[in-house]
């Protein structure tokens, strides 16, 4: 058989093994049968030695490109054999993304309009110079009461349906205290005794601008009140500040806080025994609906009382009140959520009904600030 | 309160409309909660007769009746008042009327136990006219059947409801109302004769005596009575019923009327005795100790010696300024009558009110404070009405006693009202309005001198009538003035404790928990199974059994959350809550806790059967991993702190632990809730929890933002070496970690545990603890020496610290 044919038919033979091979194995198998060091086309090679040099001149070429061709062609299948198995493997991959994910928690944690609330008011009043002043829930009489220009006996006592703690073994009766204004006589009152607690915020000298955040308790239950609620007030003592300004602020702050372009206000002289003059705000608004809508129609819905703060109670911390003065303010925080975000019913507030936190609840990143916006 | 414009036009001349009006009511603080034309509101109600009322013989307490309401016709009533007769006229709805008292409409054709009933007869609580809900409306035989009720009982008029605040003693009259708005500008003020009526005679009762020692408390201030003989007592006329229906008193007889009329009209509460039913000389004195007294509420009251009362030989008669007893009480028969109206110590009116729990016009009014200057001339004119309506003969008052007087004078500064309000008010218009107050305006210029009138005891100093003109002007005439803005970038507002607790709740919160707020208060057993309960964290008065004690842990309140979720179908929770615990009554022993629990399967991971895997229940490390979660949002390197096998008490005592920071501080509690107390406490387990003190982190060093150490990032490729160790069961893997990473601190990066297992071929008692060691060389790769040579130093380390060996 002539060089020439027998080139050609290992050729042929070696292409159709190539085509059959379906894995690396017997491609590779194919390869050591050719281009091994016992392969058939390496034997051409080796044959190349024992020829004649003229017989080499033209069978060299001949033989190199059939290495060549077969060489070639064993690349070529065998990036054909990783392409096609690529390709089984993503299709083996392939999943149903329809699937739901796992219910993670994680994408549910919601914090409680309560937190979310006071989170609004403190971005509100960064921005007017405020800063948070805090104080104990269980609170002696005096700073609850006798401070604050309550009488011992008067009638003013009784409407705040105080709960008294147990006496200690000194007989003193503490109570739990029935609104946030302990606090105006802890940050005013002139010593320099440091508080007991680091919670506790310290004695200031005026010019004063503290809101005051906490939780408040009154000995009554029903749809509108529970005996635990929040509240928060307002304090500004300074040589100069006025009915006039406390206006301003409560516009201001009810503006920004229920997100609206305008609201309308009527002060009502009222009674507080730690204000004078003392005032009840309504702030209009439209209850025709379901939902209270805050700065339209024309209804009337009180949300605060305020005044300014009562001479008896400047001098009780300690100061001049022909010199000093100032105002303050009192609204339930849980109380204007409520009017925000339209929670019918206090008493849920504090249930803890998952379903309801993952309802009016915040998401965590939902982080109320002036920049951002106090809603999302 | 609550009174009727033509009342007010007694004391008022005025053309302001009734909007007017009630916009000037608020206006100066007498907020008007309500503004009611009644005649509109039961029009639909008729006079009636009750034809026929026999038993329903399917019921012990109803009857069946037929009503003549003249429509010409007999109406069928089943009625269940137990006062209900034949031949009574009463007030009588038909179907569709709307029932003010029960807030339904009526229906009609309606079948009550097979008895066909058309209609209603009606108490004055259903046409809310009284709280009187005993039985129907009884109308006298000549009542008009057919007529509207309303007309028939004058009660066709505008009634407005104000609320009082307790500081105005005086406008608890409508007088006093009345003076509010002429002086605001809607009105004159109309005077009533309160001069003295002549007597006929020495009064038969003598001026009361006050019995009180000299260190008791004493009620009575001044006590005026007046023996008024040979009365004729009956019902009162028309026109005096029908005002004090519509602001829903019952009116009772003339006598009684009376002094109903000068309570509510003028703020002058009177008590009539019928003085034939006084035994002996009536005198004054406090009660004793447990004395039973037999109000005109019907009630019998225990009465103590801080309550004055008015006597006779048989014992408590009235008490003082409170309530009338029943014994000495006027009817139609009354003859001679003793008008009491006297004065009294506002705060001890206020005590022994409190005490007895008894609500009154005459305590609302005395213990706000009642003008001491009206003692005489309110029992002259108590003594003008009686004449006026039942005749009789006065004889001369019975004084003892002594008003008190405040008797205020306050320099006032005109520009006190600009300096507190903002509002310019010219001195002669200030002067105007607290002239038409009643204050007397003494000197000129700037600065005044003025006289408290003796109704206005709330006043005692230049804030207080700069209030007078404010409320006068308006506050909303107040010019709205912008608080002085900060000339620089606010300051930070948030302390640290402030800023810790709100990290804490989003930290969380972005971890799948939801933010609970629970009750402050827990019940008793909670607080002591809690590490709670002391005395003075006890509340003197608590509202519910389930609320008595402040709490030790906001676990109790957040477990019973889960337990009334559980109820509900809600397995799977997480919940947390950022709040105050209570570890004592001292302000320093108030912490914040930020405590979570998860229940069922609500891992970070997800909750609940899924297509992708097995639900597993939640455990200790899921505690773990959000409390070193909240610990790291704030900051504290979970590296640094200790971590102690020393479970809190209501943990797992083998799936718990502490973290402290040194021997005094812990930092919190976290594990698997114990399964004695997961069955003791109603639920189903399995429960992880986590509590954080966050006032024991310490606070951060107050230093300006400082430059962060340097990154000290090495070229080199960082290795990893396995080692497993064969140890007792008792050694904890911290111990192991820490040995191995001490074994060469410049080299070791991190050490990790990536197998633990027991079983026979490690021992009894044994465990293996495979870890995984990283060396970060610095300049240069390691040679196989120094790697060795590290090698050995781990496994000194490790073994040399458990006692354990490197496993063959």
């Amino acid at each position: 058989m002539s060089l020439d044919s027998q080139i050609d038919a290992l050729r042929t033979e070696l292409a159709a093994a190539i085509a059959a091979a379906t894995d690396d194995a017997s491609l590779d198998a194919v390869r050591v049968a050719a281009l091994g060091k016992k392969g058939s086309v390496s034997a051409l090679l080796a044959s190349l030695g024992s020829m004649a040099p003229e017989e080499r001149k033209s069978a060299g070429p001949a033989i190199n490109g059939l290495k060549n061709e077969i060489a070639g062609l064993i690349e070529a299948a065998n990036a054909a054999l990783k392409g096609a198995a690529l390709e089984a493997r993503l299709k083996a991959e392939t999943v149903d993304i329809t699937l739901p994910l796992q219910p993670a928690p994680t994408a549910q944690g919601r914090i409680h309009p309560i937190s979310q609330t006071l989170d609004e008011i403190t971005a509100i009043f960064s921005d007017m110079g405020f800063s948070i002043a805090e104080g104990p829930d269980i609170e002696t009489d005096y700073f609850n009461f006798t401070a604050l220009n309550f009488p011992e006996g008067h009638p003013a006592r009784e409407m705040h349906d105080t709960f008294f703690m147990k006496p200690g073994p000194d007989g003193v009766k503490k109570l739990l205290r029935t609104h946030t204004s302990p606090v105006q006589m802890r940050v005013m009152q002139l010593g320099n005794e440091k508080p007991a607690a680091s919670y506790i915020t310290p004695r200031m000298d005026p010019p004063i601008r503290v809101v005051i955040p906490g939780r408040t308790y009154r000995n009554d239950s029903d749809q509108t009140h529970t005996p635990m609620f929040h509240q928060v007030e307002g304090l500004v003592i300074d040589k100069s500040s006025h009915i006039g300004q406390l206006r301003w602020v409560l516009e201001e702050f009810l503006k920004a806080y229920f997100e609206v372009p305008n609201v309308t206000l009527r002060f009502r002289p009222s009674f507080f025994p730690f204000t004078e003059p003392s005032m009840e705000v309504d702030v209009q608004c439209d209850r025709s609906g379901s939902e209270v809508k805050i700065g339209e129609g024309s209804d009337w819905l009180e949300i605060l009382g305020c005044g300014m703060v009562h001479p008896n109670v400047i001098r009780n911390a300690g100061l001049d009140p022909d010199v000093y003065q100032g105002f303050a303010w009192g609204m339930g925080i849980d109380r204007i959520a409520m009017l925000k975000y339209g929670m019918p019913d206090l008493r849920a507030f504090f249930d803890a009904d998952q379903r309801w936190l993952d309802h009016y609840g915040f998401r965590p990143l939902d982080l109320p600030t002036l920049f951002g916006g106090l809603s999302q | 309160m609550k009174f009727t414009l033509d009342w007010l036009n007694d004391h008022l001349d005025t053309d302001a409309s009734v909007d007017e009006i009630s916009t000037t009511l608020t206006t100066v603080g007498l907020e008007v909660e309500g503004v009611e034309n009644q005649g509109k509101r039961l029009e639909k109600f008729v006079i009636a007769q009750v034809v026929k009322a026999e038993p329903h013989p399917n019921s012990d307490h109803l009857n069946i009746c037929k009503v003549d309401a003249g429509t010409g016709e007999l109406i069928d009533v089943v009625c269940g008042a137990p006062n209900v007769v034949t031949g009574m006229k009463s007030v009588f709805a038909f179907p569709g009327t709307y029932i003010p008292g029960k807030d339904f409409e009526l229906k009609g054709g309606v079948v009550i136990r097979g008895a066909p009933s058309n209609g209603m007869l009606c108490s004055a609580a259903e046409l809310e006219l009284s709280n009187d809900h005993d039985g129907i409306i009884t109308l006298p035989d000549d009542a008009p059947i057919g007529t509207k009720y309303v007309d028939y009982a004058g009660i066709n008029g505008v009634v407005f409801d104000i609320s009082i605040t307790p500081n105005r003693g005086d406008a608890t009259g409508v007088y006093g109302v009345a003076r509010d708005l002429a002086a605001f500008g809607i009105g004159t003020l109309k005077t009533t004769d309160m001069s003295p009526v002549p007597s006929k005679g020495p009064s038969p009762i003598a001026p009361l005596p006050h019995q009180f020692d000299a260190d008791e408390p004493k009620a009575i201030r001044k006590f005026g009575g007046r023996y008024i003989r040979n009365v004729k007592n009956g019902p009162s006329p028309a026109w005096l019923q029908a005002r004090l229906r519509a602001v829903g008193l019952r009116p009772i007889n003339a006598i009684v009327d009376i002094t109903n009329l000068v309570s509510l009209g003028w703020g002058r509460p009177l008590h009539a005795y019928d003085a034939d039913k006084i035994v002996g000389a009536p005198a004054l004195r406090n009660a004793k100790p447990g004395e039973q007294f037999d109000a005109l509420d019907n009630k019998i009251y225990a009465l103590d010696e801080t309550m004055t009362v008015i006597a006779d030989d048989l014992g408590a008669l009235c008490l003082g300024g409170v309530m009338g007893g029943i014994r000495s009480g006027t009817t139609d028969e009354t003859v001679n009558v003793f008008m009491e109206c006297a004065s009294w110590d506002p705060e001890l009116i206020a005590r022994t009110g409190r005490k007895t729990g008894i609500i009154s016009d005459a305590r609302y009014r005395l213990e706000r404070g009642v003008d001491p200057a009206l003692t005489e001339p309110g029992l002259e004119l108590a003594t003008r009405l009686v004449l006026e309506l039942c005749g009789g003969e006065p004889m001369e008052p019975a004084m003892s006693g002594e008003d008190v007087f405040a008797n205020t004078v306050v320099e006032f500064p005109f520009n006190e009202v600009k300096r507190l309000t903002g509002l310019t008010v010219e001195p002669f218009i200030a002067t105007a309005i607290l002239s038409k107050l009643g204050f007397e305006i003494e000197g000129r210029g700037e600065v005044v001198t003025v006289k408290v009138p003796s109704w206005r005891p709330d006043v005692t100093q230049k804030a207080d009538l700069a209030e007078e003109v404010m409320r006068m002007v308006g506050v909303d005439n107040i010019p709205v003035e912008p608080l002085p803005r900060l000339n620089h970038v606010a300051q930070r507002m948030l302390t640290t404790i402030q800023n810790r607790r709100r990290i804490a709740r989003r930290a969380l919160a972005s971890r799948g928990l939801d933010e609970a707020v629970t009750w402050s208060f827990i019940s008793h057993d909670e607080a002591v199974r809690f590490g709670g309960g002391q005395e003075t964290l006890q509340l003197a008065n608590a509202i519910a059994a389930d609320m008595t004690d402040m709490r030790p842990s906001l676990l109790p309140g957040l477990l019973a959350a889960a337990r009334r979720n559980g109820n509900r179908g809600l397995a799977d929770l997480a919940l947390f809550e950022v709040g105050q615990v209570f570890l004592s009554d001292a302000p320093e022993g108030q912490h914040t806790y930020a405590t979570g629990i998860r229940t069922g399967t609500a891992k970070l991971s997800g909750s609940g059967r899924h297509w992708d895997g097995k639900a597993t229940p939640v455990g200790v490390f899921d505690a773990k991993a959000d409390l070193a979660a909240v610990l790291d949002a704030l900051g504290v390197d979970i590296e640094k702190v200790q971590l102690l096998a020393e479970p809190a008490p209501w943990s797992h005592p083998g799936r718990g632990g502490r973290i402290a920071l040194g021997p005094k501080v812990t930092l919190g509690w976290f594990g698997e809730l114990h399964p004695a107390w997961i069955s003791e406490l109603d639920h189903e387990g399995p429960i992880s929890a986590f509590e954080i003190d966050l006032d024991a982190l310490p606070e951060p060093k107050k230093k300006p933002t400082k430059t962060k150490p340097a990154l000290d990032l090495s070229a080199q490729m960082p290795l990893s070496r396995d080692f497993a160790f064969v140890v007792d069961k008792a050694v904890t893997a911290a111990v192991i970690l820490r040995a191995a990473r001490g074994a060469d601190k410049g080299l070791i990066t991190d050490v990790n545990v990536f197998d633990v297992f027991e079983g026979a071929h490690v021992g009894e008692g044994k465990k293996s603890v495979a870890i995984a060691v990283t060396l970060q060389p610095k300049d240069k790769t390691l040679t196989d020496e120094e790697i060795d040579k590290v090698s050995a130093a781990i496994v000194g380390a490790v073994t040399k610290s458990t006692g354990g060996v490197l496993r063959a």
